[in-house]
This record gives structure tokens, C-alpha cells and sequence, in this order.
């Protein structure tokens, strides 16, 4: 079985992100960058889908910069065979790094191409069945458990109040969500063969912006709570509080 | 011209991110000065629904009625809605951020080369064009954006616009349902036996979330009584702590890495408030929070604390709504 998994580099959740001093980016400095949480879990299941199938190849395939490689590598020490760099700038709305993912993809072989559910810098959920759509494939987006056999796939999908079933045949999209699988650590040999792993890289240019980027900004400060008390005595006044003044109950 | 409005149905039935969508899209209609068009596919039974959603502000609402679109049917959706687009020269078509609006929203871009923003909490015409500003970073960093062309597609966060009447003609057209049977290559269909009585915690009016300090999922008992007292509205939530010890199921997470909820009541029960955490609900319009940290940070976002211990505070909370819900 031959899988591409796309792959982004994105800052750790755990970051503080500070508005740059030109109101339109973003304070790189003293940021943790890490292999988009999600996008591991993508990798965690083409590994097991081919250690399944006993024969094929996983390639990792990011569109960014030079600094995507470490994001790569990181693909690589977990398992990946190789890797792609499209080196070229992003788009902030999806379907423009849709569209020059597709591409690349296009060229390549593949039964099953694999995502993250959403990359948790831009919180878009876009870009997997925007590719999905460019290349005529069918998809499952939020993928929670999946089955392969021969070329059906059978993937479950998180929904309000339940999970969805999506049935379709390969080739195929498959966007991973929490709870697909408890991805693996890179082991020390991992890393080490990592760096040893084909790294290709291509110029494709700069994706194509749909969006006009206006201004960013901190979030509206929630005003600090009112404690309103302490222990159970405290609640007949958080209840009036809650229906005179927030009009909530 | 006109702005089109996607109204979503489960089941035969009209859900309430369709006339929250129709809020959304009226801003829109209003904002350029013309018609709201409410799009609806699903089965023929449904055509019923279009007098709802003239109710909740549609001019013209058009159908696609099919045994065939009763389901999710992805590629047929996008065709259907694509096609609507480009007949009405629409300058936006409008979706709720909903788990089916974000898998059909990027298709329906893609097919038309059309710019999308998700999840936005605010849309406006400025300009004549339509503007957007939507939470990145998981809501550390808020971001304004404009459409360079139409059409603009906009998938609006649950919650954020208010059903509203705003009774409307509601002219009813009918498009052909037909799509070409070349495409469709997925079949999706709904888990049997997975009906909960409750509400989708992104979706409730009211969420009562539990944290490690619950103690275990035994006691979950007392959040359900909280949940039962503050009527059929209040959704079960958690914190990831809860769902990685296997106490609640992962659709209740709310988070950076569960679910962006944004309710008009959101009730924090031992929940320290990691950031991770109040990235999925530092938009809900009240925030309580009872825990016995009285510097937990969970503090810093919540309207109203309580510093207690919740096994004493939450029975009590119960009493008191029982007590206020049966004064009516
Ligand atoms: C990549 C990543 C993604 C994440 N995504 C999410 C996410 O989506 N959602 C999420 O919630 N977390 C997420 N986390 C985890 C997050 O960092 C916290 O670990 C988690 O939210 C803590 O859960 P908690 O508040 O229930 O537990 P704790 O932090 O252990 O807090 C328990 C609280 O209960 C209080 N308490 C204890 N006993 C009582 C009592 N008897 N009465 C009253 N109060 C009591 C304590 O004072 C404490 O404040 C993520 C972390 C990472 C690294
Ligand atoms: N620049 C990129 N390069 C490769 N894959 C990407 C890129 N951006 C997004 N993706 C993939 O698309 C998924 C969803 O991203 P998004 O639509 O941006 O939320 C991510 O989890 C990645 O798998």
C-alpha cells in the first residue's frame, strides 16, 4: 500500500502567541514548533496501514519552508520512508496550499492519501477535502476509527450526538481526528535513521491567498471573574446573580 | 444577485444550525441590500421546512428534494450547492461550522475556486465586500480577513449567531435534484443505536463540564442532576483529563483538541482552566466556575467563581435552579 501523508509545521499548543509589532504577524520569537498534533496521528496510521499490508511506502509531504524540513524529519524518525519538501509559502485560507499539495500529489502514486483533521496554527479544517475535490477522490474528514479491506474502506466519523459511517473505495482521503490511534514516540534508532531518509524538495512558489488578510488581534478580554463566594452558601447569590444580571437562567 | 444560505437537515429533520445560518446569512443579504436564498436538500418530506425558515428570514428558499439526499451524500451536496452558486450569481453562500458544515464547505470551495473562511464568529459587508474575522490559534489570536472575490464562503461558529424570527415571503423554487451518478463514489450513512437524550455539547444552550476534580465517573451523577435541573437545553461537557482517564466519551471534550463550544452558559466544575482548555470556550457569553484553587486559572475567564469544594456546591447548585425552574 503506497500513502502520502501532508504534514505542517505549526507552533506547540502550549505556546503564547504575541501579535508581532506590525499588527499583521505574529512574534515568532521564543515559539516551540512541533509536527502538527493531528498530523501525527495521520502518520501514526499510514504506518499502520502498510505494516498491515506488509508491502508499500509511506511519504510525508510538506508545503513551507526550509525550517519544514525538522517537521519532516519528524515524520521520518516515526517511521516514514521519505519525504517531500514543496518549498513555497502557504496559503492562510486552504484551498490555495490545496491546490499545490494536489499537484504534487497528482505526479506520485498512492491508494490512500492521509491528513490531519486541521492544522491548529490557522484552525481552517480546509485543506483534506479540498485536495479530496481537486483530485476527484472520495473522503472522510474527522476520522475517529477506520477499516481497510482489499480496496473498501469503511472510516467512522465524529458528529453531533453520534458518528457518521463513510464507505468508499480506494484510492482515497482519510482526515484524522484524536482517538484514531495513540501515536508512536520516535525511537533513538528512528532518529538516527532519519537523517539518512530521501529528502526531496521542489520549488512550487508561493500558494495562491483568496483571502485579504485585514488585522489581527488579541482576543477580547474577558473582564476578570467576580468570586462570588466561597463554598455552598455562595450559590442562592450566584443563582440571582446569574438570572438579575447575566440574564442566563 | 443574492446570498445563499446552506440549511442543514439530519434525519428528515431541519436542525437549529439551519436557522442560525440564516441569521448569519441575512447580515450578509442586508449588508449588500439583496435577497437571502435559503438552499435545503434532503428527502421530499422535507419541503414542509421551507415555511421555517421563511419564518427565520429567508426570501426565497430553494429545494432539491430526493430519497436520494435524505443522507449525507457528499459529492451530490456539493454538486447541488456549486451549481446553485454559479445559477444565482451568488455573492456568498453562507454554511454553519457544524461537523457536516466543515466537511462540505471545503468541497463546495474547491469546486468553484472559491475562497473560504471557517468558523468565523462574525461576518459584515464592508465596502460591498464581505469581511470575516474568525479565532486562529485555537482563539489566542483573532483575525479580520476580506473576500478578494466572490464568491465568499463562510462556515459561521454554532452559537455565535442566535436563531432569530424574522418572518420573511419565502418564495419556494425547486432546483432539479439530479446529479451526474459518475461522481458519487461515498456512501454515508448514521451509526444505528446512537441517540442521546441530550443536546451536542457544541451545540447547547448550556454546558455543564466536569474536570479531573469530579474524582471519577461515578460522580458524574451530580453533573447529569445539574444537567436535568437546568432543563432539556444543558449539554455534558469535559476537560481532556477526564476523556484520557476514560471517564466520558471524547465527543464531550471541549478544547483545543475536543470541541469549540460557544453557549450562552458554560458551568466549569473542577476544571483548573489550561489554556488548551479555555481555547474551546472562552467565547461562551458566561462562564461559572466552581473549584477549590481559588487561584486556578479557570478564575481569570469565568463571569462568576465559587471557591468550594464542587461535591458540596454542585448538589446545592441543583437545589437552588430545581427550586428557581419550579417558581417558573
Ligand atoms: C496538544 C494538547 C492538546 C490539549 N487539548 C485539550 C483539550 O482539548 N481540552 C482540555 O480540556 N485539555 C486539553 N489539553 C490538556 C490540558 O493541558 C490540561 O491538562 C487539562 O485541561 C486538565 O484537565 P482538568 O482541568 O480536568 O484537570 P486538572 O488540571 O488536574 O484540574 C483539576 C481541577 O479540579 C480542582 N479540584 C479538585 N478537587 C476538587 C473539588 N473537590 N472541588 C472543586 N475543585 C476541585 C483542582 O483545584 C484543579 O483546578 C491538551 C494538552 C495538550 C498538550
Ligand atoms: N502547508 C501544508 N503542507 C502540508 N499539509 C498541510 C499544509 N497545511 C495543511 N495541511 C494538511 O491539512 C490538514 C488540515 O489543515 P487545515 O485545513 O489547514 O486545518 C493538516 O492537518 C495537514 O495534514
Amino acid at each position: 500500500m503506497n500513502i502520502i501523508v501532508c504534514v505542517k509545521r505549526v507552533p506547540d499548543s502550549e505556546s503564547r502567541i504575541v501579535l508581532g509589532g506590525d499588527g499583521r504577524s505574529i512574534d515568532t520569537q521564543g515559539i516551540k514548533y512541533v509536527l502538527n498534533p493531528y498530523d501525527e496521528y495521520a502518520v501514526e496510521e499510514a504506518l499502520r496501514l502498510k505494516e498491515g499490508a506488509g508491502a508499500g511506502s509511506v511519504t510525508v509531504m510538506t508545503l513551507g519552508g526550509e525550517e519544514s524540513k525538522e517537521t519532516l524529519r519528524t515524520a521520518l524518525a516515526m517511521g516514514a520512508d521519505q519525504a517531500v519538501l514543496l518549498k513555497g509559502h502557504p496559503s492562510s485560507d486552504g484551498l490555495g496550499t490545496a491546490e499545490k499539495l494536489a499537484a504534487a500529489i497528482k505526479e506520485r502514486e498512492y491508494d490512500v492519501v492521509l491528513f490531519g483533521k486541521q492544522a491548529i496554527d490557522d484552525d481552517n479544517l480546509q485543506v483534506p477535502a479540498m485536495v479530496a475535490e481537486l483530485l476527484q477522490l472520495p473522503c472522510a474528514t474527522v476520522v475517529v476509527a477506520v477499516k481497510i479491506d482489499g480496496n473498501k474502506v469503511t472510516a467512522e466519523r465524529e458528529v453531533e450526538g453520534g458518528h457518521e459511517i463513510v464507505e468508499f473505495e480506494l484510492p482515497g482521503v482519510i482526515a484524522a481526528q484524536k482517538g484514531l490511534n495513540e501515536p508512536r514516540y520516535p525511537s533513538l534508532k528512528g532518529i538516527m535513521a532519519a537523517k539518512k531518509k530521501p529528502l526531496e524538495e521542489v520549488d512550487v512558489g508561493d500558494a495562491e491567498e483568496r483571502l485579504d488578510f485585514i488585522e489581527l488581534m488579541n482576543p477580547p478580554e474577558r473582564a476578570a471573574g467576580e468570586i462570588v463566594g466561597e463554598g455552598p452558601d455562595a450559590v442562592p447569590e450566584l443563582v440571582r446573580r446569574l438570572r438579575e444580571k447575566a440574564k442566563a437562567l | 444577485m443574492s446570498v445563499l444560505a446552506f440549511a442543514e437537515q439530519r434525519g428528515g429533520a431541519l436542525r437549529q444550525a439551519a436557522l442560525e445560518t440564516m441569521t448569519a446569512g441575512r447580515a450578509l443579504a442586508d449588508g449588500s441590500g439583496v435577497e437571502l436564498v435559503a438552499v435545503l436538500l434532503g428527502p421530499p418530506a422535507l419541503a414542509d421546512e421551507a415555511e421555517r425558515l421563511a419564518r427565520y428570514g429567508a426570501d426565497r428558499v430553494l429545494l432539491a428534494m430526493s430519497d436520494n439526499l435524505a443522507e449525507y451524500a457528499p459529492e451530490a451536496y456539493t454538486e447541488l450547492l456549486a451549481r446553485a452558486v454559479e445559477e444565482r450569481g451568488a455573492k456568498a453562500l453562507v454554511f454553519s461550522a457544524s461537523a457536516r458544515g466543515k466537511d462540505l464547505a471545503p468541497r463546495v470551495a474547491a469546486r468553484l475556486g472559491a475562497g473560504l473562511a471557517s468558523d468565523v464568529t462574525e461576518l459584515a459587508v464592508e465596502d460591498g465586500r464581505v469581511v470575516a474575522v474568525r479565532p486562529i490559534y485555537a482563539g489566542k489570536l483573532v483575525s479580520k480577513v476580506g473576500f478578494k472575490a466572490d464568491p465568499a464562503l463562510l462556515s459561521v461558529r454554532p452559537r455565535a449567531y442566535a436563531a432569530v424570527e424574522n418572518p420573511r415571503p419565502g418564495e419556494v423554487e425547486e432546483m432539479t435534484p439530479q446529479v451526474d451518478p459518475e461522481g458519487l463514489r461515498t456512501n454515508v450513512r448514521m451509526e444505528a443505536g446512537e441517540k442521546r437524550d441530550r443536546p451536542d455539547v457544541a451545540e447547547a444552550e448550556i454546558v455543564v463540564a466536569g474536570g479531573r476534580g469530579m474524582q471519577g465517573p461515578e460522580n458524574w451523577k451530580l453533573l447529569e442532576e445539574l444537567a436535568d435541573a437546568l432543563g432539556p437545553g444543558a449539554a455534558l461537557g469535559a476537560s481532556r483529563a477526564v476523556v484520557d482517564a476514560d471517564w466520558r466519551p471524547h465527543a464531550e471534550q471541549v478544547g483545543q483538541t475536543g470541541k469549540v463550544v460557544s453557549p450562552p452558559l458554560y458551568f466549569a466544575i473542577g476544571i483548573s482552566g489550561a489554556i488548551q482548555h479555555l481555547a474551546g470556550m472562552r467565547t461562551a457569553k458566561c462562564i461559572v466556575a466552581v473549584n477549590k484553587d481559588a487561584e486556578a486559572p479557570v478564575f481569570k475567564v469565568a463571569d462568576y467563581g465559587i471557591v468550594g469544594d464542587l461535591f458540596e456546591v454542585v448538589p446545592r447548585l441543583t437545589e437552588e435552579i430545581r427550586k428557581l425552574r419550579s417558581e417558573g
